[in-house]
C-alpha cells in the first residue's frame, strides 16, 4: 500500500468544522484531508452528520465554525464564487435527484450548457461518452421515470462528471437500491476511482469500502472517532465505538 | 388598442362565394324561424346586430387573451419577487395578493375606472375633443389582469413549493444560479403541478370579463344587452350569450389541454 504522502496534493481539507442546526450540534470539530486521486470512505451510524459534512463541502450548507478548503479555496469565504466551487465538486445523492422532465441525455447535458455555457455539440458528444461509460448508451432518450433506480443513479453520476469536477462526493448512493442494481453502481464508482478521480464516499457498503478506499473515516455523534487505511480500521480498530459499530454492521 | 378593427375581415362582402352562400342560407333559416315561430335570433340574419355581436365577441376575446397573458406574467413576477429574499418585496407581493383576492372584482374594476381613471389627465383625441388616457377596455384589462394575477401568484407559489427540495438541491450543486434554477428546473416542474389550478383560474377570468359591462366596455354581454333592448329578444339573446361563453371556455380548455399534453413527461406523474 502506497503511503498517503505519495499521493497528490490535498484537494479537500476540512479542519475544526462545527455545524449546528439551531441549538443542535450536528458536527463537532470534524477534520479530514483528501488528496488528489484518493478515494476516502466515511462510515458511521445514521444521524452522525455524514450527509451534512458532504453538503458543507460543496457549500450547500454553511458551516458554523472551522474551515473547509477545496482546491485551495475557502468554501465559506463570502467572496468565493459558488459557481466555481460547485463546478469543482460533483455530488451524487441517495435519491438520484435527476431532473424528471428531461431525458437521460438532457440531464447530463443541462449543467454544462446552462452553467458553463459550453458548446452544445461538444457537450452532447461528451454526454454520450459519459453515458456509454456508465453503461447506458441504450437509454439516452429515456426519462428518469422510465429508468430503474440503478440506471437513474448512473445517469446522476454521469451528470456530475459532465462538469469535469476535481472531486466527487457520493452520499449513500446505493442505499436505495436492491442488491443487483447496487453492484452496477458500485462498479461504476470503482472504475472512476481506478481512473484517478478523487472521491469521497459515504457508504454502508463495508465490503466495498474496504476494497476501494485508500483511507476510511469512522464518524459518530458529529465527531471523527477514528481513521486509517481500511485494513487497519476494519482489521484492527483501536476505538471501542468503532468496534461496536463494525460488529453490528459486518 | 382598437377592438373594432379586425371586424372588417368578417364582413359579408369580403367572404368568398361559398361562405357568402352559407351565411345567406343561415340568415334565411333564422329569418323564417322568426316569422313562423316568433324566435328572434337577430344576430344570425340582421347585419347590424351581427356586426355588434361580433364586435362584442372580438372585444371579449381580446380582453381574455391580453389579460390571461398579463396575469401569467404578474403571477411569475409575484412569485419571483416574493421568493427573492427581499423583505419589502415579499411584503408588497403579500399585500397585492391579499388586496385583489379579498375584494370583489366588480369593485376593483370600478375603482380603476372611476377613481384611478378620473385622476389621470385626458389627451386630445385629434378631433378637437378630449378622451381619457386609458379606455374602458384598457381599464378592464388592467383590473382583470391584476385580479387573476393575484390568484396566479398563489397558484404558482403552491406549484413551486411542491417541487422537491432535493431536485432543487441537485441543480444548486451543479452550480445553477437562482434565475437558471427557476427557468430550467423549478418553473417547468411547477407549471406541470399547478396546471389544473391554473386552468380553473383562467376559465374564471374568461367569465369575469362580463364585469367590464359595468364600465361600458363593448364586450359580449354589453353587445347582447344592446341588441335585446332594441330587438326585444332577451330570451333568445340569453341563449346565444350562454352558448357563446361555453364555446369561448371550450377553446381555452382545449388550448390548455393541448399544452398539458405537450408537457407530459413519460414515466412521471404529478
Ligand atoms: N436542515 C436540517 N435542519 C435541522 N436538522 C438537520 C438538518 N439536516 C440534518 N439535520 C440533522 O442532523 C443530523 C445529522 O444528519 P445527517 O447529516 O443527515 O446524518 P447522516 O447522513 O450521517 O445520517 C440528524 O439528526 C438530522 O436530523
Ligand atoms: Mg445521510
Amino acid at each position: 500500500m502506497a503511503s498517503r504522502h505519495q499521493l497528490g496534493e490535498p484537494v479537500v481539507v476540512v479542519a475544526g468544522v462545527e455545524k449546528s442546526f439551531g441549538s443542535f450540534k450536528v458536527l463537532k470539530d470534524v477534520g479530514l484531508i483528501v488528496r488528489r486521486g484518493e478515494t476516502v470512505c466515511i462510515i458511521g451510524p445514521s444521524g452522525s452528520g455524514k450527509s451534512t459534512l458532504l453538503r458543507c463541502i460543496n457549500g450547500l450548507v454553511p458551516i458554523s465554525k472551522g474551515s473547509i478548503t477545496v482546491a485551495g479555496r475557502e468554501v465559506n469565504d463570502p467572496r468565493l464564487d459558488k459557481l466555481s466551487l460547485r463546478r469543482d465538486v460533483g455530488i451524487v445523492f441517495q435519491q438520484y435527484n435527476l431532473f424528471p422532465h428531461k431525458s437521460a441525455l438532457q440531464n447530463v447535458m443541462m449543467a454544462p450548457i446552462h452553467v458553463l455555457k459550453q458548446d452544445k455539440a461538444e457537450v452532447e458528444e461528451r454526454a454520450r461518452r459519459l453515458l456509454a461509460k456508465v453503461g447506458l448508451s441504450d437509454k439516452l432518450a429515456s426519462y428518469p421515470g422510465e429508468l430503474s433506480g440503478g440506471q437513474q443513479q448512473r445517469v446522476a453520476i454521469a451528470r456530475s462528471l459532465a462538469m469535469n469536477p476535481k472531486v466527487m462526493l457520493f452520499d449513500e448512493v446505493t442505499a436505495a437500491l436492491d442488491p443487483e442494481t447496487k453492484k452496477e453502481v458500485l462498479v461504476t464508482i470503482q472504475d472512476l476511482a481506478a481512473e484517478g478521480m478523487t472521491c469521497i464516499l459515504v457508504t454502508h457498503e463495508m465490503g466495498f469500502a474496504r476494497e476501494v478506499a485508500d483511507h476510511v473515516y469512522f464518524t459518530d455523534g458529529g465527531l471523527i472517532v477514528e481513521h486509517g487505511p481500511p485494513a487497519e480500521l476494519f482489521g484492527a480498530p483501536r476505538e471501542e465505538r468503532t468496534k461496536a459499530f463494525l460488529d453490528k454492521v459486518l | 388598442m382598437d377592438p373594432g378593427a379586425p371586424l372588417r375581415c368578417v364582413r359579408d362582402d369580403v367572404a368568398d362565394g361559398a361562405t357568402a352562400r352559407q351565411i345567406a342560407m343561415i340568415a334565411a333559416f333564422f329569418e323564417r324561424l322568426n316569422e313562423t315561430q316568433g324566435l328572434n335570433f337577430s344576430v344570425f340574419y340582421d347585419a347590424f346586430d351581427r356586426s355588434r355581436f361580433l364586435t362584442g365577441l372580438w372585444t371579449t376575446s381580446y380582453i381574455c387573451v391580453v389579460a390571461i397573458l398579463a396575469s401569467l406574467l404578474l403571477g411569475l413576477l409575484g412569485v419571483w419577487v416574493a421568493g427573492s429574499g427581499s423583505r419589502l418585496g415579499r411584503l408588497l407581493v403579500r399585500a397585492y395578493v391579499q388586496f385583489f383576492r379579498n375584494t370583489p372584482p366588480l369593485v376593483q374594476l370600478s375603482f380603476f375606472y372611476f377613481a384611478v381613471g378620473g385622476l389621470l389627465p385626458t389627451v386630445s383625441d385629434g378631433f378637437g375633443g378630449q378622451s381619457p388616457l386609458v379606455s374602458g377596455t384598457g381599464w378592464a384589462i388592467i383590473a382583470l389582469s391584476l385580479f387573476a394575477g393575484a390568484f396566479n401568484v398563489e397558484i404558482f407559489r403552491a406549484g413551486i413549493e411542491a417541487v422537491p427540495s432535493t431536485t432543487v438541491e441537485a441543480a444548486e450543486s451543479l452550480g445553477y444560479t437562482r434565475l437558471q434554477l427557476y427557468i430550467h428546473v423549478v418553473l417547468p416542474l411547477a407549471f406541470r403541478i399547478c396546471l389544473p389550478a391554473l386552468n380553473n383560474n383562467l376559465v374564471n377570468l374568461v367569465k369575469t370579463t362580463t364585469l367590464a359591462y359595468a364600465i361600458g366596455v363593448p364586450e359580449l354581454l354589453y353587445a347582447a344587452s344592446q341588441i335585446w333592448s332594441e330587438s326585444f329578444n332577451v330570451r333568445e339573446m340569453m341563449n346565444v350569450l350562454l352558448v357563446t361563453y361555453v364555446l369561448l371556455v371550450a377553446v381555452l380548455v382545449f388550448v390548455m389541454g393541448r399544452w398539458e399534453r405537450a408537457m407530459r413527461i413519460p414515466g412521471y406523474s404529478t
